[in-house]
């Protein structure tokens, strides 16, 4: 059973301004069925710019439903440069917290707030391609742009984080790589170069042993079976690491591709960065 | 309402007070272990052989030394597939469903990185086996079937006396995770045909913390844990007197009253069902309605949310469970529903009501007075409800 502050509960059970606008003059739908929330805001913003109205509708859980409300009560009345520097979390605080893996509610209702502006605005909202950068996450449909903007406004850290605000990498797992690197990336020149020192370090044999291992087991073995295939590692001598490939890619013609692009790629990335892979065939 | 509604038997069930009554004298004077070579302890041994003997009873074995107790029923499964593994160490191929409890399914992910070969076999929309699949899947390099009697989520039983004569003949070890059977339905491991069956104390009105796993004389198989003689050394470790006693009491009153299972627990399950079918345009049954568990209803409500549902329920005093991804904490709908292919429009909107022998037909109808309150509620927020013409709105995704 999720944690929930009594706000929240107050707000599932009895949520305001349910319902649309049928004058209104800003739009927004984000979310969708198949992910297992979505929002629908309208907004009625008046001359002065000011939001005289606000209404929801939502698919979603309690907090969703929660953080919805607590959207169209923090708006109504406000100008819209004021509702403009609303984010997640203000959302969320109103509502008194939420649990860590229910974030993503309150991101929806940050993500329906500015796409409802913009539509006001008049800019052009085709789909997130164009005005939000590249998928990242197409289980989700989530994309860079509103992950690195999660990110920096909640000072993210891991994937896991990542995960919680937005869903992205909490299906398939395929975009992870992808987060990741928005997170070494965004983590600044500082944690890189703590990393390289880190590196720096000679591993032992046997601390460089059970790290091929590892890695073979955890990361390569995974993706050569998501193709049919398998790896076999047969001996380790220094920097030196001879495997057998099995199943698809014992025969497949681009099998010394594999070797390299993959099997030494990855090596050299989470081992050392001077593996040489061999093929026992 | 102050006493809660409580449906959600397939999760865990209450003790029964037999069970309590039966268990206590073993957490408090008669503390003895078993082993012992006096009689304080030594009588104690007398009623574990006793609560062996009923649960023996219980699934229909021949000899109380096939029941060998263990800790919780994921133990169970655990142990009669590592077990099985270990003695047929070159066959690396094993056989489950896509839609097994995660005892078995996240083991056999695992055991895949380890190198095994795993066929998970494929459900259709009634949540029914491939069997043609399962069958042509056996091979010679297969050490073990682990295929669940009936399904947590949806009731749905599987054909596993089909199953099992098939499998003896081939000689290949079968387990039956029969834990959502156990209690329901009853269980006869010589009409199955199976070489080893899970099941756990706490789904039949025993205490938490107690499993047991059958082990058909003969079969081939190795202990996963390593210590003292306990269990004939296939499950060392000091016995949990208590819940030995409790599930013994449990099993022998759970086979009593198979009966009201069939009968009166049936007909308030079909009342709950077709009360909110025949209420709701936007509902519909998850599973096969002909081959299910008595207890278990498993319903899709469309354009709206499980664990909102829950919630709403929740605070009308009334506990049920939800196979949508908010209620688990992870981000997908139910494995057991997706493996079924249940439209994305009900998938997250499942709810699953499980009752028991203790259900009231005053527990139905406080429910049926409840739903319509809850599901027009969140069908009005819903955005995807046309609440003025009462269907759905078209979804573009």
């Amino acid at each position: 059973m999720w944690d929930y502050t009594d706000k929240v509960k107050e707000l599932y059970m009895n949520p305001k301004n349910v319902g649309k606008i049928d004058n209104a003059n800003a739009v927004a739908e984000v979310g969708s069925i198949v992910c297992g929330d979505a929002l629908k805001l309208y907004l009625k913003i008046d001359d002065k710019n000011i939001i005289r109205d606000a209404k929801f509708e939502t698919f979603g859980c309690g907090s969703a439903i929660a953080s919805s409300s607590a959207l169209t009560e923090m708006i109504i009345g406000k100008t819209v440069e004021e509702a403009e520097k609303i984010t997640n979390k203000d959302i969320a605080d109103y509502l008194g917290g939420l649990p860590e893996e229910k974030m993503h509610c309150s991101v929806m209702g940050n993500e329906a707030l500015e796409k409802a502006l913009a539509h006001w605005r008049g800019e052009k909202i085709t789909d997130h391609v164009d005005t939000e950068g590249e998928i990242i996450c197409h289980c989700f449909g989530v994309t860079e742009n509103l992950i690195r903007n999660v990110i920096r406004e909640n000072n993210l850290k891991t994937v896991e984080d990542v995960t919680n605000y937005t869903k992205a990498g909490g299906a398939c797992g395929s975009c992870i790589p992808k987060i990741e690197d928005i997170l070494n990336e965004m983590a600044g020149e500082v944690q890189k170069a703590e990393a390289k020192k880190g590196e720096k370090k000679p591993l032992t044999n046997i601390k460089r042993m059970l790290l091929v291992e590892e890695t073979i087991a955890n990361v390569i073995r995974p993706m050569l079976q998501k193709d049919g295939g398998d790896i076999e590692l047969i001996d380790i001598a220094g920097k030196e690491v001879h495997v057998g490939l099995r199943g698809h890619c014992a025969g497949c013609v681009v099998s010394d591709v594999t070797l390299k692009n993959l099997v030494e790629a990855k090596l050299r990335e989470f081992v050392e960065e001077d593996i040489v892979v061999h093929e026992v065939k | 309402m102050d006493k809660t509604v409580y449906l959600d038997n397939n999760a865990t069930t209450m003790i029964a007070p037999e069970v309590l009554d039966a268990m206590l004298p073993f957490m408090k004077e008669r503390y003895g272990n078993p082993s012992s070579m006096h009689g304080f302890g030594g009588s104690v041994g007398k009623d574990v052989a006793r609560a062996r003997i009923q649960v023996a009873e219980f699934i229909g074995a021949e000899n109380d030394y096939e029941i060998v107790f263990t800790g919780t029923g994921t133990e169970s499964d655990n142990m009669a597939i590592l077990g099985s593994l270990a003695y047929y160490r070159n066959r690396r191929h094993i056989i489950t469903s896509r839609v097994e409890h995660p005892a078995v399914i996240s083991l056999c992910k695992k055991l895949e990185k380890d190198g095994y070969r795993v066929t998970y076999v494929p459900v259709d929309r009634d949540g029914n086996l491939d069997m043609g699949l399962l069958k042509e899947s056996v091979d010679d390099d297969t050490a073990v079937v682990s295929i669940m009697y009936a399904n947590n989520e949806t009731g749905v039983i599987f054909p596993v006396g089909e199953i099992g004569v098939f499998l003896k003949e081939r000689g290949v070890p079968f387990h039956v995770d029969a834990v959502q059977a156990a209690g329901k339905i009853p269980i006869d491991v010589n009409a199955i045909q199976c070489d080893l069956l899970t099941i756990s104390g706490h789904k039949f009105h025993g205490p938490k913390g107690i499993g047991a796993l059958y082990v058909r004389r003969g079969t081939r198989f190795r202990p996963i844990l390593y210590g003292g003689h306990q269990e004939k050394g296939r499950r060392p470790g000091t016995e949990n007197v208590p819940g030995i006693i409790g599930i013994g009491t449990a099993a022998e009153l759970a086979k009593m009253h198979l009966r009201d299972y069939d009968t009166k627990v049936r007909m308030m399950r079909n009342r709950l069902e077709d009360g909110i079918l025949g209420a709701f345009k936007n509902s519909h049954l998850n599973g096969d309605k002909t081959r299910r568990v008595p207890n278990t209803t498993n319903i899709g409500f469309e354009y709206i949310e499980g664990e909102a549902v829950l919630l709403y329920l929740d605070e009308r005093g009334i506990a049920a469970s939800s196979g949508s991804a908010c209620s688990s904490g992870s981000l997908e709908p139910s494995h057991v529903l997706r493996a079924m292919g249940v439209p994305f429009t009900s998938a997250h909107g499942s709810i699953r009501f499980s009752l028991s022998r203790f259900t009231t037909d005053k527990d139905i109808d406080h429910v049926l007075a409840v739903m319509p309150g809850v599901v027009n509620r969140l069908l009005d927020i819903s955005p995807y409800w046309d609440s003025e013409k009462q269907q759905g709105r078209p979804i573009n995704i």
